[in-house]
């Protein structure tokens, strides 16, 4: 890809949209590195450390000098930095902010929680690939985006956040709605800023863009009191950015990339342990070349669903605690793990010291501290997933030129083979007449296909999307992976779809996190942006049910929500209140149809409230703080692990 | 576990060694002494921090820091190539009887007197750990009304500068 020139980044955010609708594989997967806003800053010159220090800020656009407020030159560096669309609700402090808002090209979805807002724009930044954006007022405006701050940065998905402050002689007197944001947001940011000049406005609006869009992204906080956003200053773009100590590694060691290479070329049973990372870094389509070339296995992650297709005969599946049996034995049993933009999460491992005794450890990561944190490598890699793959691609090439015979997996992948043939993701229909959950999912995966997005919330639900839809395609997956945040499922399917308008979206949620966030449905309605829900409703809290019945003694203590017993709330009748269609299903006869009809319906949210049983469960599953090798394929069924000769 | 001494170069801003010291604590890592003051260069600071921690453990710690946006560079100082001082400054009883035995005691140390009262001595002394912990060994039976310690700073030893080969003039 030739390196953008002004003009070609000048709004690139809000242009490159359609490209990446048209489904082209190659479009899809260089979108969301390469054309972020600030993410390839014109003009940018190497840094003393051969990656930019100070550079000059992106949007590509010129603006001469003109006087403005601090309000005025902030919403003016959001133009120029091409956002499209921000989530919010003015209050005191930030008001300023709004007024230049009023007859800007921002678009401004006024949501009815902050958290809303936070979780929107990271739904729509995972959806596009761009930096999404939120905005709240002091005080509890911004304590309310500490959830999803904190969500973004465990996830770490390219979000700014903007909140008001206290005017500057206020702060520290424990003034009305005065909140500390930055120091509350220390740990939870990328980084943060407290503005305190109008003039240094577009600098750091600037550099919050490139920070959290570039590197490992993350989630930026600018935090700017209302005697700021008040004072009269001058606007011109773009600035120049001041991060001398901000300088990403993105081309990795030439001389670790052999080494991973060799290694790749001479295991028996190597496996490709796929993160997030592979998204974030638009490297999924040289993630399969690398893969076909090698023949290894995959599993992706729970943040990496759709990084590999699912269809593809080398993927096993999702690792870690409810993952595939094929996909927890590949990595227990294998010789060599390549981890690429993953992080060794204790979901995945489960009781560290017992994970994957017998692996050498290739560990790719943009993020150094990553690297050895949880496993120790033997060959470590910092550097950008893209760069990383494209270069082992190279490497292995270079490896296998000359040899006659790529090494003998044959044995590898017949036990491989063998275990998901024998125990294949799937669950029991359940006894008592009841809707199975699952089989909801299923077909919910298998109408809307997979050119659809599919955003969960957190638990049952959640893993069993995970599990029973099919992912073909890269950020058709959008969860909350690493908080698990319960109530991210409405709010982030509907910044989805104010990123990607012309794809079905639609909300895997569960009956408790749906009650934690729906009113963001009123937003969706009054917005126009139809987000299609379909709560798996079992009356329960189901995760937190599944651990009483597996680990407490069936002693169900405060899971029941009310939701079935006493229909309360009426999921359907909120979803009319809130100005969406909503509809219902409680038998298996009425699935297909039920989720065929809210297809059908394109000019509002629907809403359907699926009635299912309570008593299914999410298998295979390693119980916290066992290890892999404990792994249960249903209730009392434990494969056949140990005993296989290898 | 064995001690470290970190050098770490910081951007001269508002809020920085609160997102330094703020990250030790949330690592669980305890910070044995630390000291912070400006660089030849007014725009860049420098955190002199003394941990106490296993190698593995300091090298998550220090990737972490690099992390920080306004952390410049990081350097792992080897107490063999090295300088490291702290500093005291202690008040000690010292009525007539006891004053030129006090003043024995400071000149073998080679502290100084900075204040004197009728029946006390204020004494400054810089040195190394080991050399303060001696002298106050030494004061204690006279009776310490007030102590107070600097954390350590530390520079390595030769010409080489710690900014050597680094941006930082360009910080």
């Amino acid at each position: 890809m030739t390196r953008p020139t002004p003009e070609t980044l000048a709004n690139s955010a809000r242009r490159h949209r359609p490209a990446a609708a048209e489904g082209s594989n190659d479009s899809a997967d260089q979108f969301p590195r390469r054309l972020r806003p600030g993410a390839q800053p014109a003009g940018e010159q190497s840094g003393p450390f051969g990656e930019p220090g100070r550079t000059a800020a992106g949007g590509g656009q010129v603006v001469a000098p003109v006087q403005v407020s601090g309000a005025g030159s902030l919403v003016k560096s959001l133009e120029a930095l091409g956002v499209e669309v921000a989530f919010g609700i003015p209050g005191g402090a930030i008001l300023p902010a709004y007024d230049p808002l009023y007859d800007s090209s921002v678009r401004h979805i006024l949501v009815r929680h902050e958290q809303g807002a936070g979780h929107a724009a990271t739904g729509y930044a995972q959806a596009t690939g761009r930096v999404g954006v939120c905005i709240a007022t002091s005080g509890p405006g911004a304590t309310n985006l500490v959830t999803p701050i904190a969500d973004a940065y465990m996830d770490s998905v390219p979000m700014v956040a903007i909140t008001g402050q206290v005017a500057r002689p206020a702060i520290g007197t424990d003034a009305f709605q005065e909140a500390d944001i930055q120091g509350i947001t220390l740990p939870i940011t990328k980084h943060n800023f407290l503005v305190q000049t109008a003039e240094e406005l577009p600098r750091i609006l600037a550099e919050a863009f490139h920070l959290a869009a570039t590197g490992r992204p993350g989630p930026v906080l600018v935090d700017i009191p209302k005697d700021v956003l008040q004072a009269q200053t001058t606007f011109s773009w773009p600035p120049t950015l001041d991060l001398p100590g901000y300088r990403p590694t993105l081309h990795p060691h030439g001389k670790q990339i052999r080494e991973a290479a060799r290694l790749m070329t001479t295991a028996r049973r190597p496996v490709l342990y796929v993160g997030g990372g592979v998204l974030k870094a638009g490297a999924t389509e040289g993630l399969r070349k690398l893969a076909e070339l090698t023949g290894i296995p995959v599993v992706t992650t729970l943040m990496a669903r759709g990084a590999f297709p699912d269809s593809h005969p080398q993927h096993l599946g999702m690792p870690g605690m409810h993952g595939t049996v094929a996909a927890v034995y590949g990595l227990q049993k294998s010789d060599l793990i390549v981890a690429l933009g993953a992080r060794f999460d204790d979901r995945v491992t489960g009781k560290l010291d017992s994970f994957a005794p017998g692996a050498a450890i290739v560990h790719a990561d943009i993020d150094p501290a990553e690297i050895g944190k949880n496993r120790a490598a033997d060959v470590p890699i910092v550097g950008d997933a893209k760069y990383v793959i494209d270069e082992l691609i190279e490497a292995v090439r270079a490896a296998t030129a000359g040899q006659t015979a790529a090494i003998d997996r044959t044995d590898w992948w017949a036990q491989l083979d063998d275990l998901r043939d024998r125990y294949p993701l799937g669950y029991d229909e359940p006894t008592d007449g009841t809707l199975a959950p699952q089989y909801v999912i299923e077909r919910l995966g298998a109408i809307a296909g997979p050119e659809a997005i599919y955003v969960a919330g957190v638990g049952q639900h959640q893993m069993w999307a995970a599990q029973f839809v099919s992912y073909e395609k890269p950020y058709t997956w959008l969860n909350s992976g690493g908080l698990g945040t319960m109530g991210y499922a409405v709010p982030a399917a509907m910044g989805a779809k104010v990123g990607k308008p012309d794809t079905v979206v639609w909300g895997i949620d569960g009956d408790g996190c749906f009650q934690m966030t729906n009113q963001e449905l009123a937003t969706c309605a009054l917005e126009g942006i139809p987000v299609k829900i379909a709560v798996i409703n079992n009356g329960n809290l189901g995760m937190v049910r599944q651990w009483q019945t597996l680990f407490y003694g069936e002693r169900y203590s405060n899971t029941e929500l009310g939701t079935h017993k006493h229909r309360i709330p009426d999921f359907v009748k909120l979803a009319e209140a809130l100005g969406c269609v909503g509809l219902r299903c409680e038998s298996k006869a009425d699935v297909d149809k039920t989720i065929k009809a809210a297809m059908e319906i394109n000019d509002a949210p629907v809403v359907i409230d699926f009635v299912v049983g309570k008593d299914a469960m999410v298998w295979p599953m390693v119980a916290a703080g066992t290890s892999n090798d404990e792994i249960m394929f249903a209730r009392g069924v434990r494969p056949a692990f140990d005993d296989d000769e290898l | 576990m064995s001690k470290h001494t970190l050098s770490v170069l910081v951007e001269n801003k508002p809020g920085v060694l609160a997102r330094v010291s703020g990250l030790f604590s949330r690592r669980g890592f305890n910070i044995d002494s630390l000291a912070v003051g400006e660089t030849e260069n007014p725009d860049v600071s420098r955190i002199t921090i003394v941990v106490n921690a296993d190698s593995s453990p300091l090298e998550q710690v220090t990737k972490q820091l690099n992390k920080l946006v306004n952390v410049l560079k990081i350097v792992e100082l080897d107490p063999g190539v090295s300088v490291a001082r702290e500093l005291v400054l202690v008040k000690v009883r010292a009525d007539r009887s006891q004053r030129a035995q006090v003043l024995e005691t400071v000149n073998l140390f080679r502290a100084r007197v900075v204040d004197v009262a009728p029946d006390t001595l204020t004494i400054e002394a810089t040195g190394t750990a080991d050399k303060l912990d001696a002298l106050l060994r030494d004061l204690e039976p006279f009776g310490i009304k007030e102590m107070v310690q600097s954390g350590l700073v530390a520079i390595g030893r030769g010409s080489r500068a710690i900014t050597t080969g680094s941006a930082l003039r360009a910080a």
